[in-house]
């Protein structure tokens, strides 16, 4: 159906895992593709980006426009454009849900709250100072602690009611205080839940720093994690919107972007 | 104070200072620099001012033992030290000095290994640095027979200045203003004027002269007039485009903070303020394309200054107002010759640290309203956390009052470690996408 079509392409090279994602001509989504980042950015990207042309049916010459986003950014040398994350979050989230006033998206090395304007266009946002607190790299260091994988963090969480409390907001100490709950023999799913309470809670002070606005969407790897929406919503007070596959909302709004014709030159720094 | 080393005082003011300047002209003249494609022409002051400050700091080595010498805080009244001819160096000053100069982590690293902890105040890591190492880029710095301190910009400086005044066995005067919660009440005053009365005697014993009134209502009247003229200075970038970036501010400040009180700083600012109005009127803006105009607020990022300016003027932003500038400004309407003391006790208590954030956020409202200005950028330093409490708050009350979009940057003052260049370049490109809409 692509064939003589004009497409364009978002690549969001996050310090976990790189996404790609093919729009046609009218900015309809045709295809995407997850990847693990690893050690070569600019190889994931292109390995991304084959994936989604491939999944699409679509030739890189159909490709008219091409932004890259994302803490690899900088790393795409075959881009045309480079978007930062914030505005590509911003107006994914509001193309996939147009009563987005609100962004929060929690990524693997920093979290982000974002007030959408009119056409997806950012207003206002704050992110996570120095610090992996209330990041996904928090949740990757306290599952690997735990020696459970990633994926089933959120599911653990669900099925669990009670709660410990995670009293510190470092990543550093809050590994060790996970380390003697551990220890302590309290049960794994109350270690998950606070240490998912922990993480809410600090995302909640950015939120509250630039605001809830309309209705609020959720993107980022983390966004796929159900303790996490959970408890997120239950500090909202309503649900949230949390697209499917959560992590590429930031390469669809490159994607759009592209074909917006917005960004700066791939090439400066 | 010896003879001698008066007589050399006076011998490097005289001849060597001179020498000194007449060499890095020469020096200063071999060098050419390619025309910027984002600059206008730069500041013929530029040259004055490196002149003005590195004979400052020149002649500081030779004060000791010729001249009685204070370390004194940047809010302090520093007026009332002038009558008695005392050497003034400001810490603080030579913190941002050796934070531009990109030395401050090893400076602060030898306060560190003495027990002082990260979460302080860099300037006061640097400093102690300075005291435990002797180590500055200056050369030398004077060791000080007195220590004056103003509670009025933080309370680190009490804890900082006491700790030098410790390890030195020197005394120290602390000038304790109270908090503006609201109003300013005349029991304030009055408890700040006795503590001027308690002082002057101590004064006079450490430096061994006297004090005398005419003396210092002269000197109360050159501070205020150049404090005004500093805010001339500052007003004249409210002209489009403006004649200089608030970079250009954050060097220029030097003397308006270091030597308020003397003659020299009056004459300096007599000039930048007949340059920049010369070049308003000419239409000469700071960078080329003065696309976006923004505020800054909270102390300069010293070792960031040159990329940070480059970056902005590449973008056609300009920044032509900050909270910081201003505050050498601010206050200067209340000194008043005739009531010396009253009139210093509100000059040195209302200025922004010492104000509740009510005020604060007026001040801004304000600056954005006057100069016209499009965006904000807010430095979070982990050194100044007077400066830096409640700014989210100041964000979003700005955003829902004035619709300014603004960017909150986490770094430090002086301590680079305390910077992640890659973190604070996404928040960036983040803030210029949203105001290029």
């Amino acid at each position: 159906m692509t064939n003589d079509m004009d497409c364009f392409a978002g690549i969001d090279v996050g310090s976990l895992s790189t996404e790609a994602v093919v729009v046609d001509g009218a900015g309809v989504m045709v295809a995407f593709s997850i990847l693990e980042t690893g050690a070569n950015s600019t190889e994931a990207a292109e390995k991304a980006l084959e994936k989604a042309l491939e999944e699409a049916g679509v030739s890189r010459d159909q490709i008219k426009g091409m932004v890259a986003t994302g803490y690899g950014r900088v790393s795409v040398p075959f881009a045309d454009k480079k978007v930062t994350e914030i505005s590509c979050h911003s107006l994914g989230a509001f193309t996939l849900y147009p009563d987005t006033g609100t962004v929060i998206d929690i990524g693997g090395q920093d979290s982000k709250v974002i007030r959408v304007g009119p056409g997806g266009k950012v207003l206002d946002f704050t992110m996570n100072d120095k610090c992996a607190a209330g990041t996904g790299r928090f949740l990757e260091v306290m599952a690997a602690k735990l020696r459970v994988p990633l994926g089933e963090m959120g599911s653990l969480s669900l099925s669990g009611r009670g709660e410990v409390r995670i009293s510190s907001v470092c990543t550093v100490f809050a590994e060790s205080e996970v380390v003697s709950l551990v220890a302590q023999n309290h049960p794994r799913e109350e270690i998950i839940r606070g240490i998912h309470r922990a993480i809410v809670n600090r995302v909640w002070s950015m939120v509250r720093a630039v605001g809830v606005h309309g209705e609020v969407t959720m993107s980022g790897g983390v966004a796929k994690n159900g303790g996490v929406v959970a408890f997120m919503e239950e500090k909202l007070g309503r649900p949230m919107h949390v697209y499917k596959e959560p992590q590429i909302v930031g390469a669809l709004g490159a994607a759009l972007h592209a074909m917006k014709g917005g960004g700066q030159p791939s090439s400066s720094s | 104070m010896s003879l001698p080393r008066l007589a050399r005082y006076y011998l490097m003011k005289d001849v060597g200072a001179p020498a000194l300047m007449g060499l890095s002209k020469v020096k200063k003249k071999k060098r050419r620099r390619e025309p910027s494609p984002y600059f206008g022409p730069p500041l013929r002051s530029n040259g004055r001012l490196r002149e003005i400050m590195t004979r400052h700091y020149f002649l500081s080595r030779y004060a000791e033992g010729a001249k009685p010498v204070a370390w004194v805080t940047s809010g302090a009244p520093v007026e009332i030290l002038r009558p008695f001819d005392f050497y003034t160096v400001y810490p603080e000053n030579h913190g941002a000095l050796c934070g531009a100069q990109k030395v401050a982590p090893e400076l602060c690293a030898v306060a560190e290994e003495r027990g002082y902890h990260q979460d302080l105040c860099s300037y006061a890591r640097i400093d102690l640095g300075v005291c435990f190492s002797g180590q500055t880029p200056v050369g030398r710095l004077p060791k000080p027979d007195l220590l004056f301190a103003s509670n009025n910009i933080c309370q680190t400086v009490v804890y900082w200045y006491k700790a030098l005044s410790h390890i030195w066995n020197i005394p120290l005067i602390l000038f304790d203003t109270p908090y503006n919660f609201e109003e300013i009440k005349a029991i304030d005053i009055s408890y700040m004027v006795r503590q001027f009365e308690e002082m002057i005697p101590e004064l006079e014993r450490i430096s061994g002269k006297r004090f005398v009134e005419e003396r210092f209502q002269e000197i109360i009247r050159l501070a205020k007039d150049s404090s005004f003229l500093w805010g001339e200075v500052l007003a004249t970038m409210k002209a489009h485009p403006a004649p200089m970036t608030i970079f250009d501010a954050f060097a220029h400040m030097a003397p308006i903070v270091s030597l308020r009180g003397l003659p020299v700083a009056l004459d300096y600012y007599r000039v930048l303020l007949d340059e920049l109005k010369e070049r308003a009127d000419r239409g000469i803006g700071a960078i080329k394309e003065e696309r976006k105009r923004l505020m800054w607020d909270n102390i300069a990022v010293w070792y960031k200054m040159r990329d940070f300016s480059n970056l902005f003027a590449e973008h056609g932003m300009n920044f032509v107002t900050a909270t910081y500038t201003d505050a050498w400004a601010q206050t200067t309407p209340y000194m008043d010759e005739e009531h010396p003391f009253e009139s210093m006790a509100k000059t040195y208590s209302l200025v922004i640290l010492n104000n509740n954030l009510n005020h604060r956020l007026k001040l801004m409202e304000c600056l954005i309203k006057a100069y016209q200005v499009d965006g904000l950028v807010i430095h979070s330093a982990r050194s100044c956390k007077p400066y830096s409490v409640g700014q989210y708050d100041l964000k979003r009350i700005l955003m829902d009052r004035l619709g300014v979009p603004s960017v909150i940057i986490e770094a430090d003052i002086t301590d680079s470690r305390a910077y992640s260049e890659e973190q604070a370049r996404t928040r960036l490109d983040a803030f210029f996408e949203a105001l290029a809409g």
